[in-house]
């Protein structure tokens, strides 16, 4: 008695929703027909058009023609537009197909069922199901969809334009196509002399600027938890409150803020400097000491991030190891090297590590304080503190170099995201997820 | 012996004590002399002394009277889409974050790994392609696309939710669950109470992104009338700062105040938020 499973998985492979209908589930089966017919209607006359665009990136220029003795512009294909409309095709069709599949799947399990002699789930107990064993993917179903076309597609859309030529002046849509040309890119952004002494250069800076933005705010923030916590000092929740002022204040005003402050001509700290009697600085417009400024104001906004992670981080040393210690005769000194330090850097590991990959992209300092100048003349479309995330926002959005900023982009997702995932999967949080269970 | 040991503490807090004014100096200056400026008459970066000899609203009056700026609208447009955004992404990342940490299914894993990935793509990799689906959605210059912008985008974020839900025990759902109540009933009656301070949490910096983000809110926003306050702040930067400071230290003051103040007060939450996601990597 093998033949509902079958007879109903064929069904459902020639039609969506008929072997429902034939395991005599009629709601789904007529829900899941109705479901066909709508992406069929849609799919017939898009789902090739959306290929060749894909493919081919459109095939006609922009041109124009005469009719009737008149020069009258035509409009040709508009490469982006087809390659983004294209992938959203896809995209729906890939969910579709899943549809398909998991439909096919349940008439041959129903079908089973049948033939086991037991009675086909009925409406109520299919949504019972749905809402029981199946909650996680529903509850993920709506998110999923967002971060889908929201998120995945738009970086495939940009991860497919660093293997064009998408880039100004020769391939602007819609006054000419962009076509496919391979790595090209890639090869223009590492041997082109413009583009690899600007690369190299920014590049450098980016991870000499994440290795000390990373150090200085983190000791910064040991030092100064250590000093709120430590023994007889008063006033502990004041100064708290105090510090985490500059994480309270949203970064885009105090960091506009702070370009005010250090204001080479009128700037209240080279006020202070000449009233001392020293002379002015160029905090903003030496490019050596626009890097150091861009340090210290790093410093100001994330030393109170550090800080409240390392006091959460001190309260949850055992206090018997200090006794042991004092017992044993250690200094204070000792104490902190022996057992504060080993353990604020074992509980802190990963965030650690997060918080350089997070400076590598770090866009809101360096582009509300400098926006990469001082600029060098060297460089292709890029200042002297620029870092790879806000000379890639330049290359997109000031000078249309679509192409190469996708190349830079790919090229920071690799360091960060080998960075990360290789963080990530030594975390205890990973390996031991499910202990605390 | 015991009086060296306590003048040497004494010389050691003394130490501690200085150190501690010179950091919080360095911490409130900024604030103070922009909360100052916004106060000084006349339209100046420089000024002779720190405290203005006279006080005046001027500023901020004009930052409401000007027909260049709107910015009662702009505060408007702006609590409306933090606030929606807000709500939105906190259901999204509660709901989501809940299903991973509470489900074991096929597919977790690579989905948990995939949501680690796709939030190290530098944001504005996708801004172009963003832009061109709400072209082609005809939701360009509406708060709409802001909103659904923002709210799908915070499921990215969600990792120190999962954190926190991984550490509530088990047995308090499986309790409820055979007692017969519904996954979605142990989520809102058991879980949505004890997650109190991860919920203010999420909220919070949902509210505060929405509230600051200017990069893609200048990208999509197009009229002026639609505009954001973070909008509204960039293009007075750009075009007045230099001619009229004061004016700027007046919108910047009017932007901080909100976010800084629900910062102070709801410290504790953000305090265990954070610390919650550092243990939990």
């Amino acid at each position: 008695m093998n033949r509902h499973r079958g007879i109903a998985a064929i069904l459902s492979v020639l039609y969506m929703g008929l072997g429902q209908l034939y395991n005599r589930q009629f709601v789904k089966g007529l829900f899941l027909m109705a479901v066909n017919a709508a992406a069929l209607f849609y799919f017939i006359p898009n789902l090739g058009k959306a290929i060749w665009g894909v493919v081919t990136l459109g095939t006609k220029t922009q041109g124009f023609e005469i009719v009737n003795k008149v020069t009258v512009r035509v409009e040709g294909d508009h490469s982006i537009y087809l390659l983004i409309s294209g992938l959203i095709t896809l995209f729906v069709f890939a969910i579709y197909l899943v549809i398909y599949i998991m439909n096919i799947r349940d008439a041959y399990r129903t079908g089973a069922l049948r033939d086991k002699g037991e009675q086909p789930a009925d409406f109520k107990k299919s949504w019972a199901h749905l809402t029981g064993r199946n909650f996680p993917y529903l509850m993920l179903a709506i998110p999923a969809i967002g971060v889908l076309f929201l998120t995945i597609m738009p970086i495939i859309f940009m991860v497919m334009l660093a293997f064009t030529n998408y880039a100004s002046p020769n391939h602007i849509p819609p006054k000419a196509l962009v076509d496919w040309v391979g790595f090209e890119t890639f090869a223009n952004l590492l041997t082109l002399k413009t583009w690899s002494r600007t690369f190299f250069s920014v590049f450098t800076w980016t991870i000499i600027w994440a290795v000390i933005a990373t150090a200085t705010t983190y000791f910064g923030g040991i030092l100064v938890a250590l000093l709120v916590e430590s023994k007889g000092v008063r006033f502990k929740k004041l100064w708290r409150t105090i510090f985490i002022l500059p994480y309270a204040i949203p970064q885009l005003i105090s960091l506009l803020v702070m370009r005010n402050l250090f204001n080479g001509q009128f700037g209240p700290i080279n006020q202070y400097l000449s009233y001392f009697g020293l002379g002015k600085l160029p905090w903003l417009t030496d490019p050596i000491w626009a890097k150091v400024t861009v340090i210290i104001v790093n410093m100001w906004v994330g030393i109170p991030v550090s800080m409240v992670l390392i006091m959460g981080i001190l309260t949850a040393i055992p206090k018997d190891m200090y006794e042991a210690a004092d017992v044993d005769g250690a200094t204070g000194f000792q104490k902190f090297k022996i057992i504060t330090l080993p353990f604020i850097l074992f509980s802190t590991g990963p965030v650690l590590i997060m918080q350089f990959a997070g400076n590598i992209n770090n866009f809101n300092v360096i582009f509300l304080l400098t926006n990469g100048d001082p600029v060098n003349g060297k460089y292709q479309f890029a200042g002297s503190t620029d870092l790879l995330v806000t000379w890639l926002y330049k290359l997109t959005l000031n000078n249309s170099q679509f192409n190469m900023s996708s190349a830079i982009g790919i090229i920071i997702f690799l360091i960060v995201a080998s960075l990360s995932i290789w963080s990530y999967r030594r975390s205890k949080a990973y390996k031991e997820e499910d202990m605390i269970q | 012996m015991k009086m060296g040991q306590k003048s040497a503490n004494a010389l050691r807090l003394t130490l501690s004590y200085i150190v501690l004014i010179a950091i919080a100096i360095c911490c409130l200056y900024p604030a103070i002399w922009v909360l100052l400026s916004s106060l000084r008459p006349g339209t100046s970066l420089f000024a002779p002394s720190l405290i203005p000899d006279k006080f005046t609203f001027a500023h901020y009056k004009e930052l409401f009277t000007n027909p260049s700026f709107r910015y009662g609208v702009w505060y408007l447009n702006t609590l409306k889409i933090a606030t929606l955004s807000m709500i939105f992404s906190t259901i999204l990342v509660t709901l989501s974050m809940y299903s991973l940490s509470r489900f074991r299914f096929p597919g977790r894993k690579t989905t948990l790994t995939a949501l680690l990935v796709l939030g190290m793509f530098p944001g504005f990799m996708s801004m172009i392609a963003v832009f061109i689906v709400l072209l082609q959605l005809n939701l360009l210059d509406t708060h709409a696309a802001l909103i659904l912008v923002y709210s799908a985008g915070s499921v990215l974020s969600g990792f120190i939710v999962k954190g926190f839900y991984d550490t509530i025990p088990r047995s308090l759902d499986e309790a409820a669950r055979i007692d017969g109540a519904s996954h979605l009933q142990v989520f809102i009656r058991i879980m949505l109470p004890l997650s109190k301070p991860m919920l203010t949490y999420v909220a919070l910096t949902t509210f505060t992104g929405a509230w600051v983000d200017f990069i893609f809110a200048r990208l999509v926003l197009r009229s002026k009338e639609n505009w954001t306050l973070a909008v509204g702040m960039w293009d007075l930067v750009n075009s007045y700062q230099n001619s009229n400071f004061t004016l700027f230290a007046a919108g910047a003051v009017l932007i901080a105040i909100p976010i800084t103040l629900l910062f102070v007060f709801l410290q504790r939450f953000l305090v265990q938020g954070l610390t919650a996601g550092a243990s939990k990597g």
